[in-house]
């Protein structure tokens, strides 16, 4: 794409976030979709594109009173929207559509009004993984931490320091689901979920749902919201089965969407102020520090030890809390995605003094597929 | 042969994977092979995924392979006692595959990576005979 001709001028979360019984799939998309409205002072008239994940596009489109224009329904896992973002941008610089919604909501904890989320008998995963009794994302997503492990001497005390460090950026954080302090201690005490993984490491499941609206550079000045520009995109799927994986130490799709981010907005690492990198456990900072270039291979783990993504550090990582303190509905692009928003608007809880680069990361699946845009508050 | 309890998840087979099926009944795990360019790939398919040819050959691997990564699970599930190894095992001929490993103790004293082990098949119903993993038996 070119870089800085879309910008984001409409982001929010659904009013509530953690526990929402009494709020069915389909109305935490719609709610995070009036609160997007509002961010932007648009109402679904104003809206001509629409993108959205775990609901059907037709679905919100139709449930919110949008007639558009275009629509995109790619559904890729958490981070849908990453690419939903990129296809948009695609979209309106092709004059397809000129203000798009992108949408998502789930009610991952209490389960109200979602579809059920299983794999067929006959697909391959469901003759060649689900047979040896995986349990979702706990007991697949966790597979290639070993291999890590042993490739790079990773200890589980540096595996627990990425939950703490993230711990302190939900300390920050009034919205965020655990705030309290934890120790490497506490992590590595938690209950075993699926050796290594103690229940400290993985991601909370929670309800809650995001939106975002994005238009042209040009449009974007007549917005009350300060404008955050897309720079640089990428995306890529690798496959559905982790088993598959080429390679446990590295995730192909996160190295092909990082660097077509890269190259697209021109970029280097030293010029990005704050990252936001899928957590769905605690191993995914390892590899997205590592496959987007910001660590050697094999670093990743005494970058964040020694603090540099903690508050203060030189590279601010998932000041939300991420998925393991933040929220994590289950596809938790969208969150990253809000936080960058946030930053670059100087409006984050745990805000990075003067952030004018953010990238958001996101990985959808079990290293099945990836996303990953770089936005900029700076005007092009 | 060793029966699975009744309450298993059961995989349904394709006409495109039920010659791996078939093999596991017989007692053989069955891999296929490009004839164009010699590619050894695993799940099935009728195609090669590295050439896009769509002449290939079934043939009986070795069984035999190493162990890549694995979890212990320590959650419930249906038909599994807790904790249990879920692994991935890479193949001599190439191809890794999911499996469990089965016949030693569900630890990682004795679940080392990169430890040689052999197939051997759990029958999950008459249709399913599921290829699970052990340590390779000491040579007699
Ligand atoms: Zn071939």
């Amino acid at each position: 794409m070119k870089p800085n001709s879309v910008a984001i001028v409409g982001a929010a979360e659904t009013t509530e976030l953690g526990k929402i019984p009494n709020t069915s799939q389909l109305e935490l998309h719609c709610d995070a979709a009036l609160n997007a409205f509002a961010d932007a002072g648009l109402k679904a008239s104003d809206i001509d594109g629409v993108a959205t994940a775990g609901e059907a596009a037709t679905a919100v489109a139709y449930h919110l009173g949008i007639t558009p224009t275009w629509v995109d329904g790619t559904s890729v896992g958490g981070c849908s929207f990453m690419l939903h973002v990129r296809h948009a941008a695609a979209a309106i610089n092709e004059g397809l559509c000129n203000t798009v919604l992108i949408t998502h909501g789930e009610s991952g904890r209490s389960q109200v009004g979602r579809g059920a989320f299983r794999r067929g008998g006959g697909s391959h995963g469901g003759q060649f993984e689900v047979p040896y009794g995986v349990m979702g994302p706990p007991t697949l997503f966790t597979l290639p931490a070993l291999r890590y492990m042993k490739t790079y001497g990773l200890r589980e005390e540096e595996l627990a320091m990425v939950a703490v460090v993230q711990r302190e950026w939900a300390a920050r954080n009034p919205r965020a689901s655990y705030r309290d302090p934890i120790t490497i201690a506490d992590v590595l005490e938690s209950r075993m979920i699926a050796y290594p993984f103690r229940k400290l490491m993985c991601c909370l499941v929670t309800d809650g749902g995001g939106a975002l609206i994005l238009t042209s550079a040009e449009r974007a000045r007549d917005f009350p919201t300060k404008p955050v520009y897309i720079v640089g995109t990428g995306e890529s799927v690798e496959t559905p089965m982790i088993s598959q994986m080429e390679d446990f130490n590295t995730s192909k799709a996160f190295r092909v969407s990082g660097q077509k981010a890269f190259a697209e907005a021109g970029i280097t690492h030293a010029d990005v102020d704050h990252l936001m990198i899928y957590d769905a456990f605690a191993h995914l900072p390892l590899y997205g520090l590592e496959d987007l270039g910001f660590c050697d291979r094999g670093q990743a783990a005494s970058f964040i030890w020694e603090r540099n993504t903690a508050p203060g550090g030189k590279l601010p990582l998932n000041t939300n809390g991420g998925g393991l303190s933040y929220m994590h509905s289950g596809m938790y692009g969208m969150y990253a995605l809000q936080e960058s928003v946030r930053q670059l608007r100087g409006t984050a809880p745990a805000q990075v003094d003067g952030a004018q680069i953010s990238i958001a990361h996101g990985v959808g699946g079990m290293f099945a597929s990836s996303g990953t845009v770089i936005l900029t508050n700076q005007e092009g | 042969m060793p029966r699975a309890e009744p309450s298993r998840y059961m995989p349904k087979p394709t006409p495109e994977t039920a010659p791996f099926w078939e093999g596991t009944r017989a007692g053989e795990l069955r891999l296929q092979r490009c004839d164009y360019c010699s590619h050894v790939y695993f799940p099935p398919r009728p195609f090669c995924p590295k050439c896009s040819g769509r002449t290939v050959s079934w043939f009986n691997a070795s069984g035999r392979g190493s162990l890549y990564s694995y979890i212990i699970s320590h959650r419930p599930m249906p038909g599994f006692t807790p904790p249990y190894s879920i692994a991935v095992v890479e193949l001599d001929e190439g191809p890794r595959m999911m499996t469990n490993i089965v016949e030693c103790p569900q630890t990682p004293d004795a679940l080392q990576l990169d430890m040689p082990v052999e197939v051997v098949f759990l029958e999950l119903s008459n249709e399913i005979h599921l290829p699970q993993f052990r340590p390779t038996q000491v040579s007699q």
